[in-house]
């Protein structure tokens, strides 16, 4: 792995339209973008069949520091994060302390700087404690080092209306956006998995696809009624899928993601018990799985964002309704996008850039990223080979933790090479 | 078989042959012979991580029938309470050489996790697992149906069967219906919709709300357990509006048609899903449920244990 | 495959165990025979019927699984378990007569006595067997045998009864190697 940056030339990929290009990156920055370039001093890389993206964004991470260190840190979080194509992270607010001040925000922020891998932009909490009750300082955040412009309670909802609202407002003060946890508290104590046939036969207390699809109604709502933006977290249900697609035709400015595990999985899963698979917002049924991916075709959904959630082991070696919801999604993030968007027909490596970097960075407000591959653009590229089959294994990830639910699944395409200012900051076979 | 962790698991040939054995054993049971050799030097671990008395009593005496050593590990002042991880539960078991481990548990999936993990290798019996299943009680309740009412048939076929009250929380009513069926009743569950899991519209049965309209249809009425603190949770205004619409009294005991018998897998909350006078009735087989689980439990002891369970069980 | 006993030999050694029976009991009146299913259970009912007409009286007859006694248990897939029916007089101070079809090694009938102690104590055991194959593994004989047939160990010996296999009659095979 190269720690310098380097002149870099990067022959024949193919990029986001299609075409075969060279792109030669010096001092950082994209040199130029031809159909052929001479190499001068530059290492020459082929990258013939490969695919060359603007690097990945994702907009919703848990990288545990401060406070679960044994479960992730800002630099492993790196690590595996670069491993997955990604150039940006944003750090959610549910650390310990919770980040929600200027200081936990400022110290997460340098904590990415320190690890230099990519980018970690720190998320704000909406309120203290991510309690849901008292707005936490939104504004001395926004104005910190770090410049936060996310801020989510994520891991709660933002449940009462009035908060809500407020945040909502406050935020409109710098563009700024609130990203929701959409779930019903009242309708979701002690929910342990989507409600339906297979909690039935289970015995496990249901997750209504309803907890969720009312918060969304009610925010997109709010956003429209105070002129705000909102972004909705972790989309799951079909349902949720038909009104932001309906927000949306009405004019309110609201996003939503969805992370690759609920583009795969469905709650069948469920049925070993094994809490590898018990995630929150819950795996759904096949049908969401579609409408998620139709949806994310279409637009509706704007983006893909992992939810990449580290869980040391003991988190998850026990009984289910004990066990920690989360599973991780940095490292294979792309692959399953390709596995499930681009093999099937929904999206091709255009929309892929769109949803996975050029989206998220414009939802966030990462001015230096999701960029076009253009001269003079910082050099965060993305190269996949997409037709490079491999098995997960839990035991050889970046992370810190283990608690992937794909382990042993087979995927196609995947992430060789990360370029973070044209520093080659992942890279295997001839990116090495 | 090596485990029994849910009724969804074993064939109706299985269940079969489990009734039948624990019919033999029930046989022996009534002769001087109460205590058989058959699984001497066996170690059976009862692993009680939820209060039970009576599933761990009548597991602990199938198993002394069987000359069985009996560990009882219970939750109360035990590592379990004190928030020790069912791994390291299931290595200690590993470490004591338990041959088979019978598992009473708060959540759901416990026993099948201790099955599944790779933590130990003994046979695992499920004894009731949060609200998913209880399968020795429904394999009793069916043995106790067939008693009563299979004039000699093998299985339950064309019996109607109804299962009456909080079928949402219940391990009883989810093992029971996926037996009953199995083995040719006909179930209805009857309950407020609030005491309905969503998604029991895909399960093999009948779903009534009216009580008393079905009432004179059924061969067994087999009541569920209602515990008090549901009202808190909204499932039903208060204990008078749950016993009018979904207790049975003896107004009720007087529509069944003659032969029909009343169960309850216990402990009964009289007055409120049932009136002492219907627990009490020549109907009720309630105690005999108890008699014939430790025969039951037995059978599924002996099926586990006594043979190489590493060899499909034949004939 | 050998037939070694036909069905009108069958016949004929059941009716000598039949008078044996009698004689060595001095009559019916305090003898229980007692089956080993599945077999040695039909042999033990036909027994009674020969005594009853030879007596004029009426035989105690039952039946005794001996699964649960058995010392093999670990090295088989679990077994159904068989009828286990002792007569309306029990075995307390009987005469009773074990009935199986093949006397082999002699473990069942060690796990025969086993079960006959946790039941009661009889005055007296006796076996009767139809074949009596040899190759003992415990010191145990019969008292009342229908034929010995010697045979390797490579052999399988069956009796086939009319009751369970339409026919009565005994054969003898060699094993086939699994």
């Amino acid at each position: 792995m190269a720690h310098v940056s380097e002149n870099i030339l990067i022959k024949g990929g193919i990029v986001a339209d299609g075409s075969v290009k060279d792109i030669l990156i010096t001092d950082g920055v994209i040199h130029s973008v031809a159909v052929s370039l001479n190499a001068g001093d530059a290492r020459v890389v082929s990258a013939e069949g490969h695919i060359v993206l603007s690097g990945l964004v994702d907009l919703h991470t848990h990288l545990r520091e401060p406070g679960r260190e044994d479960s992730e840190t800002v630099l492993s979080g790196s690590k595996a994060g670069v491993k997955g194509g990604y150039v940006a992270l944003s750090a959610m607010a549910n650390t310990s302390p919770v980040a929600d001040t200027a200081g936990v925000v400022e110290q997460v922020y340098r904590l990415g700087k320190e690890a230099g891998l990519l980018d970690v932009f720190p998320i704000g909490a909406v309120t203290q404690g991510i309690e849901g009750k008292v707005l936490a300082e939104i504004g001395a955040m926004a104005d910190s080092v770090a410049r936060v412009r996310v801020f989510s309670d994520d891991g709660n909802c933002v449940s009462d209306p009035l908060v809500m609202r407020r945040a909502l407002e406050y935020v409109k003060k710098f563009n700024g956006v609130i990203a929701q946890h959409a779930q019903e508290p009242a309708l979701t104590v002690g929910s342990q998995m989507n409600e339906g046939i297979v909690s039935a036969t289970l015995g496990l207390k249901g997750w209504p696809a309803v907890a969720e699809e009312a918060i969304i109604a009610r925010d997109v709502l709010l956003a429209e009624h105070v002129g705000a933006r909102l972004h909705i977290c972790h989309l799951t249900t079909a349902g949720g899928v038909e009104i932001i697609r309906w927000a949306k035709a009405r004019g309110i400015d609201v996003t939503a993601e969805v992370t690759p595990h609920h583009l795969l999985l469905t709650d069948e899963l469920a049925r070993s018990y094994d809490p590898i698979f018990k995630v929150n917002p819950p795996l759904r049924t096949e049908r969401d799985v579609m409408a998620l991916r139709q949806g994310l075709a279409d637009g509706t959904i704007d983006i893909v964002a992992t939810d990449h959630a580290p869980h040391p082991g003991e988190s998850k070696e026990c009984e289910w309704q004990e066990a920690a919801f989360g599973m991780l999604g940095l490292e294979h993030a792309l692959s399953i996008v390709a596995q499930t968007m681009v093999e099937t027909g929904l999206l091709d490596w255009a929309g892929v850039q769109d949803r996975m970097s050029t989206a998220p960075a414009k939802i966030a407000g990462y001015g230096e990223h999701g960029r076009e591959l253009a001269v003079g653009a910082p050099a965060h590229l993305t190269v996949i080979n997409p037709k490079a089959p491999y098995r997960v294994d839990r035991d050889s990830l970046a992370s810190k933790s283990r608690n992937t639910p794909f382990h042993g699944m087979e995927f196609t395409a995947q992430v060789v090479a990360t370029l973070f200012h044209g520093r080659v900051v992942f890279g295997k076979d001839r990116f090495q | 078989m090596k485990h029994l962790l849910s009724i969804a698991d074993i064939s109706r040939l299985d269940a079969i042959k489990i009734l039948d054995t624990a019919e033999e054993l029930a046989k022996v049971s009534d002769t001087p012979m109460k205590k058989l050799p058959t699984l001497r030097g066996r170690t059976i671990v009862n692993l009680f991580a939820e209060d039970s008395t009576r599933t761990r009593i009548s597991f602990e005496a199938a198993a002394k029938r069987l000359s069985a050593d009996v560990i009882n590990f219970s939750s109360k002042g035990s590592s379990l309470s004190k928030g020790e991880s069912l791994k390291d539960t299931a290595q200690t078991l590993q470490a004591m050489g338990a041959d088979a481990v019978i598992i009473r548990h708060g959540a759901s999936g416990a026993p099948a996790r201790l099955a599944d993990c790779q933590w130990m290798s003994g046979a695992v019996i499920n004894a009731g697992d949060g609200t998913h299943e209880h399968p020795s009680q429904a394999l009793l309740d069916a043995f106790t149906i067939r008693r009563h009412l299979g004039q000699g048939r093998e299985d339950l076929t064309g019996l109607r069967v109804g299962i009456v009250g909080d079928v949402l929380h219940s391990r009883v009513a989810r093992s029971n219906v996926l037996l009953l069926t199995k083995l040719g009743a006909h179930v209805t569950l009857i309950a407020p919709p609030t005491l309905l899991p969503v998604g029991v519209e895909s399960w093999p049965v009948s779903v009534s709300y009216d009580f008393d309209s079905v009432l004179e249809s059924l061969d067994v009425v087999m009541m569920l357990r209602v515990q008090l603190e549901r009202m808190q949770e909204l499932f039903f205004p208060n204990a008078r509006e749950y016993s009018r619409y979904f207790g049975l009294n003896s107004a009720r005991l007087r529509t069944l048609h003659s032969d029909a018998i009343v169960m309850h897998p216990g402990p009964m909350n009289r007055g409120l899903e049932i009136t002492a006078d219907s627990a009490d009735s020549a109907r009720s087989v309630i105690l005999e449920q108890v008699s014939n689980g430790v025969s039951v439990r037995m059978a599924i002891l002996y099926l586990l244990l006594a043979g190489d369970t590493s060899i499909e069980a034949g004939n | 495959m050998n037939t070694v006993l036909s069905a009108q030999d069958v016949s004929r050694a059941l009716s000598r165990i039949a008078h044996e029976i009698c004689e060595g009991n001095n009559g019916a009146q305090t003898i229980t025979l007692l089956g080993i299913p599945t077999r040695g259970a039909h042999l033990a009912f036909r027994l009674a019927t020969l005594i009853e007409s030879i007596e004029g009286s009426p035989v105690q007859v039952g039946t005794l699984d001996t699964t649960l006694f058995r010392d093999d248990l670990r090295l088989k897939a679990p077994r159904a378990l068989m009828p286990t029916r002792i007569p309306s007089l029990g075995i307390e101070g009987r005469n009773v007569v074990l009935v199986d079809d093949v006397l082999f090694s002699g473990r069942t009938i060690r796990a025969a006595l086993d079960a006959l102690g946790d039941i009661g104590r009889p005055s007296r055991v006796q076996l009767a067997t139809l074949v009596d194959r040899g190759h003992r593994e415990l010191p145990i004989r019969a008292d009342f045998v229908g034929k010995n047939i010697p045979t390797s160990l490579s052999q399988n010996v069956k009796v086939n009864l009319l009751e369970i296999d339409g026919i009565d009659e005994v054969t003898i095979s060699e094993k086939v190697s699994a």
